[in-house]
């Protein structure tokens, strides 16, 4: 058992862990809470992965943007669910059911892949970050889903403003 | 225009009569009646012409008149010398005797019907038609004529045709007007159901004919099977009577009779219908319901003559084979029983009535017997010369008692006291004393009732009876003497309806006041008393009473040539001679004493002597019960039951119902299993199971996304399983 | 080393308890955090077989990044009509928002 192979079990328990809770907690606080725990696992696994990049990004979009996004979100809505209601609804058990063989479903599909238990291939190029850069805004590559997603923020911000927005 | 043409025109001038009084004169009385008597009388001068021209014809019965055309197309070609049938016109001696009488009789009774229809008087609107009228003139006045002259070209047609199918045509043209004329009276009831109806008696005559019309009708046709052709020259007189010869041998499918004797029989049965012999006499009483010139017509002169007068045409056939003296030929034998049992039988109800007219259709029966007796034993000549002379004095009597009916109505309406209302003016005995008041009636009714009785030399009944009795005397004494004795009950009724209707004293008011009738009444009862008186002068025997009378029997002589053969004159025999005058004398001399002073409200002496006999009598031996008992009511029941009912009504009514119910039945069970479930079910059922499937679809739409999410992922494992399980099998 | 098949069976137990989330919490803010949660498995995905198919190339990484901006603007856009939903009906329960109810 290699080093980055227990790091990553633990990462691995870690975020399956917190994601469980997130997904059962009955306190909404808390899940949004065990959500960032989540997330910072997800970005320890791109760490791992040598994204270092998407590490930052992870950490700084996600739990720093919309994790508190979803705790002001909840603080916002809190009054009626400050009662201890139940989290789940009445189809939990074949929802259960039902991710537990979508599980069973992916494993054994993922399994025939031809590569399934290959070792990574190459190494990731010292220079990859600007090479995103310029990927980014390079004509021939990917600047258009680049431009796209940004149209695509403003329009989620406009339309959340006035979505949200007191009449 | 030859005489052999003329004789077509003798039949025709009554049928122009019928044609424009039916089509145009019907509604003008007087026009009406003139158009019949005119034609009439043209009828009669043409038949006398004929006549007179045969008297004068020298060997007259060897040569006829006659003229034919060809009329149906088949003959029997196998049948040598027949052609087409044709259709013509023959006068041989026999018919001039008959072209004599038949048209003057017709034209007299014509005159009288002017009269008996109270012509002159205005329409009473108490006259119903189709009733007798009471006081005015007959409402159905130009009908009556019509049906006259229809009556008279059918009797004339019958006289002067040349075969068995023409003659058979008159025979049955005749059936159709006396039914029409029975039932002239059409709407008359009486309140007594068992008394019979004008209509109920017209359907009788017909259908009691129609027996005899149908064998005789068998008789024609076997007789046109066996020798191709019906006419009557060249069946009885070609090549000598050859044709009959080959009939007499010819044996016929019954055993023990020849094709001549079954011909003759079945003719034979066609005249005991027509001339109403027993058993078939049943209807000619009953038939006096129709008005008196008809009784007098068609019942007494005309009608039942004919049947007599077939047979004395077919008389060669009837007795081929038979020889004088020798055994009689089935035929003969058949006529000569039934016409001596009827004459006797006929006489013996005749006593017992009450009614005027009935005693003298019973008579007529009587009489008709006494010529078929006659003929039966082979009197050929007697026969005919008694149908002769019964024509004229029946005729005589019947317009006779007419005129007395006439009488009693007026002497009703006349009568101050209303108690002689509503009686009977046809009963005798509520007649009497009518003599006085109605004296030209009483004397002609006289001399046809001692005609009829047989009232010695002057008397044509007396020489014509004398004549059957000599005859039969010489061949067959037993017929002699049953004729005797029903000689002497003739005389004897026939004195009684004299006695009750004429002497003594008036019994009733209505016969007090009798009066006599008109001229158009009384003329022809003086004429046909005449020839009641003179017309047996003719037929005088040659050698009467042993002296030799030469000229006389002209009948005789003239008629006799009517057979290839003629029959020898018989010689005198004083027996026969003594028994007619015996009989007629004592007969009308019994008949006087028992009934001269009857008075009103007496039991008949008859009904005391005979006892329970007199009600045998008087109710015709109740054959008129035991026919409706053995064939009206199983007709009848067959009819309306089994035919009707069971037949009609049950089997193809039920069939037809039975279809159409399965037509609907088929229509229902398909509409019910096939187009209601089916169809409509399929159309209802899409419907509402698209609705139902809808409502329980509807379920799935819970409007909660998470559910829609969980089915959706249910379906993506399920479609997995589907993609990948073949995938993950094969590893 | 880490064999590719850990970060892939990792991503798909992620994913699954994500979907756990989505069909079984009554709260619709909880229901948005497990759909992040899917999300980011589907990221593991991704920049797991960049790294061991084309660790040279930069569309894995890019296509990661596009999904993460399309997971922010999808949550900003959520949450906003959550808020919506509960400033008119006073509820964030998934369950009470059934109008489309058939």
């Amino acid at each position: 058992m290699t080093a980055p192979q227990i790091a990553f079990l633990v990462a691995a328990v870690g975020t399956l862990g917190s994601a469980l809770l997130v997904v059962t907690v009955r306190n909404l606080f808390h899940a949004a809470l065990w959500l960032v725990v989540t997330l910072f696992g997800v970005a320890v696994v791109f760490a791992l992965l040598e994204a270092d990049f998407l590490v930052v990004a992870q950490v700084a979009l996600y739990i720093g943007a919309i994790a508190i996004l979803i705790i002001f979100a909840v603080m916002l809505t809190q009054n009626i669910m400050q009662t201890a209601a139940a989290q789940a609804n009445r189809q939990w058990v074949l929802s259960a059911v039902v991710a537990v063989v979508f599980f069973l479903g992916l494993w054994l599909i993922l399994r025939q892949l031809p590569g399934f238990s290959q070792l990574p291939a190459g190494s990731v190029p010292s220079d990859s970050l600007p090479r995103l850069g310029q990927a980014m805004v390079a004509p021939d590559q990917f600047v258009l889903p680049f431009e796209v997603a940004s149209v695509l923020l403003v329009a989620a911000m406009v339309g959340s403003i006035l979505v949200a927005r007191d009449k | 225009m030859t005489p052999d043409n003329v004789v077509w025109l003798i039949p025709l001038p009554p049928l122009i009569a019928f044609f424009i009084i039916v089509l145009f004169t019907n509604r003008n009385k007087a026009l009406s009646h003139w158009v019949a008597i005119g034609l009439m009388g043209v009828s009669w001068l043409l038949s006398w012409g004929v006549f007179f021209r045969a008297l004068g014809t020298a060997g007259f019965g060897a040569q006829v008149l006659q003229a034919a055309v060809a009329w149906l197309p088949f003959g029997a070609p196998s049948v040598a010398g027949t052609g087409p049938l044709s259709m013509g016109v023959l006068v041989d001696p026999l018919t001039a005797a008959m072209l004599f009488f038949v048209p003057l009789i017709c034209l007299l009774i014509f005159v009288y019907s002017v009269g008996y229809g109270n012509f002159g008087r205005p329409v009473d609107p108490h006259d119903l038609p189709g009733q007798p009228p009471h006081r005015g003139v007959e409402p159905l006045y130009s009908r009556f004529f019509a049906f006259l002259s229809l009556f008279a070209f059918a009797m004339l047609l019958l006289v002067v045709a040349d075969n068995l199918l023409l003659m058979f045509v008159g025979w049955e043209i005749m059936g159709l007007c006396s039914y029409l004329l029975i039932g002239f009276w059409y709407s008359r009831d009486y309140s007594d159901p068992r008394q019979i109806t004008p209509r109920q008696a017209a359907v009788k005559a017909f259908i009691v004919t129609r027996v005899g019309d149908m064998l005789m009708l068998l008789g024609i046709a076997y007789l046109y099977a066996q020798t191709g052709t019906l006419s009557f020259r060249q069946i009885m007189y070609a090549d000598g009577g050859a044709m009959l010869a080959k009939l007499a041998s010819t044996p016929s499918s019954i055993v023990g009779l020849s094709a001549a004797g079954l011909i003759g029989l079945l003719l034979f049965g066609g005249t005991v219908g027509k001339s109403a012999q027993f058993p078939l006499h049943v209807w000619l009483p009953d038939a006096m319901e129709g008005p008196t010139p008809v009784s007098a017509m068609i019942h007494a002169a005309t009608m039942v003559s004919a049947g007599v007068y077939a047979m004395l045409r077919m008389f060669p056939l009837l007795s081929a084979g038979w020889v004088s003296g020798g055994p009689l030929t089935p035929p003969m034998m058949a006529m000569a029983v039934v016409g001596t049992f009827t004459a006797l039988f006929a006489a013996t109800i005749a006593v017992a009535q009450n009614d005027i007219k009935k005693v003298l259709a019973y008579s007529t029966i009587s009489q008709l017997g006494f010529m078929l007796a006659a003929l039966g034993t082979g009197a050929y000549v007697a026969a005919a010369f008694h149908l002769v002379t019964h024509a004229f004095f029946k005729a005589l009597l019947f317009l006779g008692s007419g005129s007395v009916i006439h009488g009693m109505e007026h002497g009703e309406q006349h009568a101050p006291s209303a108690a002689a209302h509503g009686l009977d003016p046809q009963n005798m005995l509520n007649m009497g004393g009518l003599r006085r008041r109605m004296p030209l009636t009483f004397w002609t009714f006289v001399a046809g009732g001692l005609a009829l009785a047989g009232f010695p030399f002057i008397t044509a009944g007396f020489w014509s009876k004398d004549e059957i009795l000599a005859d039969t005397w010489a061949h067959a004494p037993v017929i002699f003497v049953v004729l005797a004795l029903a000689a002497f009950l003739t005389a004897f009724y026939t004195m009684r309806q004299i006695s009750l209707t004429f002497l003594g004293q008036p019994r009733t008011a209505a016969a007090e006041h009798a009066s006599e009738n008109t001229w158009t009444m009384t003329l022809p009862l003086a004429a046909l008393g005449f020839f009641a008186v003179a017309a047996g002068w003719a037929g005088i025997p040659e050698d009467f009473l042993g002296l030799n009378l030469a000229g006389a029997a002209r009948f005789q002589a003239m008629v006799g040539k009517a057979l290839l053969s003629p029959p020898e004159a018989l010689p005198f025999n004083v027996v026969p001679l003594l028994t007619s005058l015996v009989v007629a004398l004592g007969g009308l001399l019994a008949g006087w004493w028992v009934y001269r002073r009857f008075a009103a409200g007496e039991t008949d002496p008859l009904a005391l002597a005979l006892g329970p006999v007199y009600g045998w009598l008087k109710n015709k031996y109740y054959f008129d019960e035991l026919y409706d008992w053995a064939f009206v009511r199983p007709v009848r029941w067959l009819a309306e039951v089994v035919v009707s009912q069971w037949i009609d009504r049950g089997l193809i009514d039920g069939a037809l119902h039975g279809i159409g119910r399965l037509g609907v039945a088929i229509g229902d069970a398909l509409r019910e299993y096939i187009d209601v479930p089916v169809v409509t079910g399929a159309g209802d059922r899409l419907g509402s199971g698209v609705k139902d499937v809808g409502r329980s679809a509807r379920t799935l739409q819970t409007g909660k996304v998470q559910e829609y999410l969980l089915m959706a992922l249910a379906m993506v494992i399920v479609a997995g399983i589907v993609l990948f399980l073949p995938i993950l099998m094969s590893r | 080393m880490i064999p590719l098949s850990w970060y892939l069976i990792l991503a798909a137990a992620l994913f699954c308890v994500g979907l756990y989330g989505v069909l079984a919490r009554r709260n619709a803010v909880a229901l948005l955090m497990s759909l992040e949660l899917m999300l980011n498995a589907v990221n593991i995905n991704l920049v797991a077989f960049w790294r061991f198919q084309a660790p040279a190339s930069t569309g894995g990484l890019m296509f990661t990044v596009v999904v993460l901006a399309v997971a922010a603007a999808e949550a900003a856009v959520g949450l906003a009509l959550i808020l919506s939903i509960y400033r008119q009906r006073q509820t964030v329960v998934a369950e009470d928002v059934d109008q489309m109810k058939g």
